[in-house]
């Protein structure tokens, strides 16, 4: 049976969007001191945020054996990278290429493509360099300065992302718009639904940092 | 350099020297004999167990033969936030083994999510010494110490290796290198249970001024370039490295102390 390409292709993306629309959302964006990751995600060990490298933080939804697997090879990634070369040489542009060749090339070569979006952050050493990339499950990537929306309900969260962020946030601020954006008007999140990092210039060397428990909820009242 | 996935029956998971074995970037192994005495080598390091967590210390110089080779090397290095690790023996490859096990301790981390214990740590660095023993047996010893606070006891922990990966825990103090007899004899006289930071480290600043007066491996308080031993301490609140002009001033009132009592 003829099955021409335009099908297959419409087929496989239709059906990534489907896996990914599923899950829960996760917002990343840039703020005063740096990149705030934050995801709906109940599960306080199965995690959808985490650290890369010295600057660079990972946030991933989808199916999470697929986005988990990528992030590992992201870690070996870069620490191999700067073992070979020197730290400074790591960042996340490179790191989203890579991504994007694997994305692109199981989309293209493989019966099932990765049903997962993500996000790859890079704080700066300078205030407003902080770089934001946005891989789709086809390899399509997006960079960015502001903020990027992943997961589920990407459009209604994006729209109230855009009239809440702001570069020169603070990080309440900054996490307040990203929670309410995620919630939407009909619900509330607290703490416990919420995983949170930052990627912040006070941090020294590694900047990744979780933010939990009583910080969290501090930051939230 | 592609992104390294691996099938799961390859995969090396948190293992990062297992990782550069896939990606083809084996340890150091030398073939032919060389002469020992031109390699250059790292001298005293010492640990000190105190009230809050556990002090580590080194002199700066490296020697090959009887030459000076460096007077201003590092020989003490944070592991991770919480622990530390001190190195005698041949420079090159022990400053590549410290490296290389920081970056393990931080790979181990990061794709686990949560950091090993600090005997996993200890464990960890012995496992690289006993790999490291065919080139240890050709001349390129490595001999360090690790030191850290274990959150799970409350309290600093150090550790003694040898060549082959043997590791014994110490309760109070060690000191290794060519001075280490020296500056643990000076730590054995004056160590006591519940010594505070600022004792151990007037202590620690003693034992490598003693042991380099008695030993031409270990350099001295250099007063001319303004270079001092490295002391660090590592507590609950993870690894510090002393200013240098903190110990400047203490190896000063050290130094006009001796004056006194000569």
């Amino acid at each position: 049976m003829y099955v021409s390409p335009e099908q297959v292709m419409k087929d496989k993306a239709d059906y990534a969007r489907k896996g990914i629309a599923r899950g829960r959302a996760a917002v990343g964006c840039t703020y005063a001191d740096g990149v705030l990751l934050c995801a709906e995600n109940p599960s306080n060990t199965l995690r959808k945020v985490s650290e890369i490298y010295d600057r660079i933080g990972f946030v991933g939804v989808g199916r999470y054996n697929e986005f988990d697997q990528l992030r590992i090879a992201g870690v070996r990634h870069a620490d191999f990278k700067g073992y070979s070369f020197s730290r400074e040489d790591v960042n996340a542009r490179s790191l989203a290429n890579q991504y994007a060749q694997a994305l692109g090339h199981n989309f293209t070569h493989e019966m099932k493509p990765l049903e997962v979006e993500m996000l790859v952050a890079e704080m700066s050493e300078e205030d407003g360099g902080d770089q934001l990339f946005h891989l789709l499950y086809d390899g399509t990537v997006m960079d960015t300065t502001s903020f990027v929306v992943i997961g589920g309900e990407a459009d209604a969260i994006r729209e109230r992302m855009e009239g809440t962020w702001s570069r020169e946030a603070d990080l309440g601020s900054a996490l307040g718009s990203s929670v309410n954006a995620l919630a939407g008007p009909d619900r509330q999140l607290a703490g416990d639904d919420l995983e949170v990092a930052v990627l912040a210039r006070q941090n020294g060397r590694r900047a990744f940092r979780r933010i939990e428990g009583d910080d969290l909820d501090g930051l939230l009242a | 350099m592609t992104l390294p996935i691996f099938v799961p029956g390859d995969d090396p998971g948190p293992d990062f020297v297992g990782l550069l074995d896939r990606l083809g970037v084996g340890p150091f192994e030398s073939t032919v004999p060389f002469d020992a005495a031109q390699i250059t080598h790292g001298t005293t390091v010492l640990a000190i167990r105190y009230s809050d967590g556990v002090l580590m210390a080194g002199d700066r110089r490296a020697t090959s033969g009887n030459l000076i080779r460096h007077r201003s090397i590092q020989k003490v290095f944070p592991a991770d936030s919480y622990s530390g690790v001190a190195i005698a023996g041949a420079a090159g490859p022990a400053m590549e083994m410290v490296r290389l096990f920081q970056l393990q301790l931080e790979h181990y981390e990061k794709v686990e999510g949560s950091a090993l214990t600090l005997d996993g740590k200890a464990n960890q660095l012995s496992q690289m010494l006993r790999n490291h023993l065919p080139a240890a047996m050709q001349g390129l010893a490595v001999v360090p110490l690790f030191a850290g606070f274990d959150p799970r006891t409350g309290e600093g922990r150090l550790f003694q290796f040898d060549v082959t990966g043997g590791r014994y825990e110490e309760r109070d103090y060690a000191a290794i290198g060519s001075g280490g007899l020296h500056a643990a004899t000076v730590v054995k006289l004056r160590h006591h249970d519940g010594i505070g930071a600022d004792d151990a480290i007037d202590v620690a600043i003693e034992a490598l001024f003693q042991a380099a007066d008695e030993d031409i491996g270990t350099g001295g308080p250099d007063t001319v370039r303004g270079i001092y031993p490295v002391v660090a301490l590592i507590t609950a609140d993870g690894f510090e490295e002393l200013a240098d002009d903190d110990v400047a001033a203490r190896t000063g009132t050290l130094l006009d102390r001796l004056r006194g009592a000569s």
